[in-house]
């Protein structure tokens, strides 16, 4: 795990007054986007103001993702070349199809953080998937490079290409859900799910969430600041889950000093798979500690 | 030029208004004088109080050059009496008239004309907005305007110094021997709250109502012993009016933010218990604290004794369902709440005197628990303004603010940390109106400042988990994203004074340059 990304939470990049202050609202990360919500006539403004906020304003411990436009636009390019330079976090790299358009962006990010001075490597890059295409390359791009810090599902551009609808069940995303988090593990980085576009349809949201959890992701990707207290709350371990992973974790290890091979809990017997587990849920809590 | 205890200067005198007497502490003034009444009168059987016009009534109760006409804002924006008697007044050549309404809203711009025309030489009001204010702000009346609180407009009424000559006052309904209700008619206001006050003291009331009903129009929020003459007119108002002005229900993640915030600092305050009151603003952030504390009650089980101040559909809701006791209105913000005190008997309608007066033998607001209030600015000794705009024109209206700050136990003020490219925790408001000892906490989107002045509460707020800081620290934080505004220039020329409840000056207001 890089670091805990329970929610991403979208602000387009041509609105100053989202753009001034979005981890009051305590997400995980914050994307800027230069994308998909600001228009063709606003991507320089958007792309200025985007830089010129990570050089100025102090996020705190929020992480700042920049979501560029894909690198075949005529925007892509010069979206890298401005914001490397503000060191964000994090590029979001839309449409990710292939191991090389992973490979060209890191290439770019790479020139870039030499010219600037900065860390090679500082600047993270999360791929999102989006296409057919992506999908079935999901692994490739996922071990695309130490860069690579995350996949993410784009479920709208996926739809589209798919000719398929979204539905509430979520069954026309599945394979694709499962292929990126297949994928993210292989790779041993994050998985984050698609947005929820239906904001007043609290229920609907509760119910994706608690999916994409069982499924195992990281984390989901929002749109509106009220939907991050519902992710965390469930994206949280519970009280009686870190305390049941605590008693777990003395059995292990008091097994381990006894010298037993078996490790027991209410006379029940407990697998290496289960400490691995107990070790994730105590750890994610005390990250979640450390932001609170 | 005297300082008063919170260090801004004060004239001893202005021409015009005479001897001024500085604010010195929020309870360092105790009342000497005796109410002041209206002459007693003998209205014998018989007698008609019917007038057929405006004119008519300014004539029949006197009317005279300089002298003071009051009236009631409680159409707020859809009130349309106040322009209608200051035309009459003007087409009957009346001059120098000093008008004492309990506010001015938006619609009042065409006050404008008759103060160049010099129908109108003066001004007492709780709020100035649009036109009008920028007009009064650049310097163009003689005489300062004097901003009150409601409670300080019905101390300064009963006290004698605002001795209003005659009162006009729109009512929704009455009959023809002077009982009135907000609540019925066709064009309905709800409270009548302000307009009790003046029925009361006023030498002469004149009830102008649109929809004259058969006697007896009762129960009656003014009634027939202290009305002098009644004009039946066209409209009085538009009832679409009273819900416009601040008043708005939000879905703003940042309003929410804020909301959610206060409602905790309210739960941990050791005050949200069963029997707790509160009374909460009309801005989106400050509604929506109660929908927040209504989860909570449900969560503990607690209803709350009273609720008050400018009374909401979503108060009517919460008495319905039994999370609260009892309403005291005022001043009604919706038409689904006139309803309700039309209708419930638990809805009581106060005066502002009942409500606020700080010279009486017990104002609601010394019984309150919570008082949640806004701020177009606080300061870091956290003085509040919601006069003045950070340009400096006046923008705003005094209310009830510094009458809740000083009764309530715990007063928590509440506002976005920027606003409009502007920050909101300053250095030194633009102008005070209410007393920042009387303030406790500055709840904002960022986090949380509580006074310094209350320990206790800091010590129980700081083991919550809110986001606590220094109130400097706030003001650091907006001023690293909007940079430190230029200070607003003035001339020395003063264009209103502001009373604090008690009638000693906080602050006054210079012209903008």
């Amino acid at each position: 795990m890089n670091r805990i990304r329970r929610t991403m939470l979208f602000v387009p990049g041509n609105n100053p007054s989202m753009i001034n202050d979005p981890h009051i609202y305590k997400p995980d990360s914050i994307i800027f986007d230069l994308e998909d919500s600001v228009s063709l006539k606003e991507k320089d403004a958007a792309r200025f103001l985007v830089y010129n906020a990570l050089k100025s304003i102090d996020y705190g411990q929020t992480e700042r993702v920049v979501r560029i436009n894909a690198l075949n636009t005529p925007y892509g390019r010069e979206d890298l070349e401005a914001i490397v330079r503000a060191a964000p976090d994090a590029i979001r790299l839309p449409k990710a199809e292939s191991a090389d358009d992973l490979c060209t962006a890191d290439q770019i990010i790479s020139e870039i953080e030499s010219k600037a001075g900065l860390a090679e490597g500082s600047v993270k890059l999360i791929a999102a998937i989006e296409t057919a295409l992506g999908v079935i390359n999901a692994y490739k791009i996922a071990s695309a490079g130490q860069r690579v810090t995350a996949v993410a599902l784009g479920a709208e551009d996926f739809i589209t290409d798919m000719k398929s609808e979204r539905t509430n069940s979520g069954f026309e995303l599945h394979v694709a859900r499962i292929q990126i988090l297949m994928a993210a593990r292989a790779a041993k980085i994050d998985a984050l799910d698609t947005v929820f576009s239906d904001v007043a349809d609290e229920d609907g949201f509760k119910q994706e969430v608690m999916y994409i959890k069982k499924l195992g992701f990281d984390g989901k990707s929002v749109i509106h600041p009220r939907q991050i207290e519902m992710v965390h709350s469930i994206f949280t371990p519970t009280v009686e889950e870190v305390s049941y992973a605590k008693r777990v974790i003395e059995a292990a290890v008091e097994a381990e000093t006894s010298g037993s091979g078996v490790i027991a809990l209410d006379g029940k017997m407990i697998d290496k798979p289960i400490v691995e587990r107990a070790y994730r849920v105590i750890g994610l809590a005390k990250e979640v500690r450390a932001l609170a | 030029m005297l300082k008063n205890a919170i260090g801004r200067e004060i004239p001893e005198r202005i021409e015009g208004l005479g001897e001024l007497t500085p604010y010195q502490g929020p309870f360092a003034i105790r009342p000497k004088n005796r109410r002041r009444g209206p002459q007693l009168r003998q209205v014998e059987p018989g007698e008609k109080k019917l007038l057929p016009n405006l004119e008519k009534a300014l004539i029949e109760t006197g009317a005279h050059d300089g002298m003071t006409i009051s009236f009631h804002h409680h159409f707020r924006e859809g009130d349309y009496l106040l322009d209608k008697v200051i035309d009459a007044a003007a087409r009957i050549g009346l001059k120098n008239l000093v008008i004492a309404p309990s506010s001015l809203t938006n619609v009042h711009s065409s006050l404008i004309e008759h103060i160049k025309n010099g129908v109108i030489k003066r001004i007492e009001t709780s709020g100035l907005r649009g036109s009008l204010g920028e007009f009064i702000s650049k310097g163009m009346m003689d005489t300062p305007v004097i901003i009150r609180s409601h409670g300080g407009r019905a101390r300064a009424i009963e006290a004698g110094e605002t001795k209003i000559d005659i009162a006009f006052l729109s009512v929704s309904s009455c009959d023809n021997y002077g009982n009135a209700s907000g609540c019925v008619g066709r064009n309905v206001c709800g409270a009548l709250g302000y307009a009790m006050v003046d029925a009361k003291y006023a030498e002469k009331v004149v009830l102008v109502t649109d929809t004259l009903v058969d006697y007896p129009n009762v129960p009656a929020s003014i009634d027939q012993t202290d009305v002098d003459h009644i004009v039946v007119i066209d409209a009085i108002g538009d009832s679409g009016g009273i819900m416009s002005g601040p008043l708005r229900h939000t879905s703003s993640p940042r309003d929410l933010l804020i909301a959610e915030y206060t409602a905790k600092v309210v739960e941990y305050s050791g005050y949200f218990k069963d029997g707790f009151s509160i009374q909460s603003g009309s801005g989106g952030a400050s509604l929506a604290v109660a929908r927040f504390l209504r989860d909570k009650m449900l969560e503990k089980n607690i209803t709350a004794s009273f609720m008050m101040g400018g009374i909401s559909a979503q108060h009517t809701v919460m008495l319905k369902e039994g999370f609260v006791r009892k309403l005291y209105d005022t001043q009604t913000f919706d038409l689904e709440a006139v309803k309700s005190l039309a209708e419930n008997p638990n809805h009581v309608e106060i005066s502002a005197a009942y409500y606020a007066n700080p010279h009486s033998k017990g104002a609601v607001v010394n019984c309150l628990d919570v008082g949640i209030l806004s701020a177009l600015e606080i300061d870091t000794d956290f003085n509040v303004n919601v006069i003045t705009g950070s340009d400096g024109i006046i923008r705003g209206a005094s209310g009830g603010h510094s009458d809740i700050a000083a009764g309530a136990k715990l007063k928590i003020v509440i506002a976005p940390l920027v606003r409009k490219r502007m920050p909101i925790v300053v250095d030194r408001v633009n102008t005070v109106t209410t007393p920042g000892e009387t303030i406790d906490v500055l709840v904002t989107d960022w986090g949380i400042a509580v006074n310094q002045k209350q320990p206790e509460l800091m010590a129980v707020l700081g083991k919550t988990g809110l986001p606590l800081y220094d109130i400097k620290e706030l003001q650091e934080k907006a001023e690293s994203i909007t940079g430190r505004p230029d200070l607003i220039k003035y001339t020395d020329r003063i264009v209103g004074i502001v009373e604090y409840r008690d009638g000693s000056i906080i602050d006054v207001i210079r012209q903008v340059m």
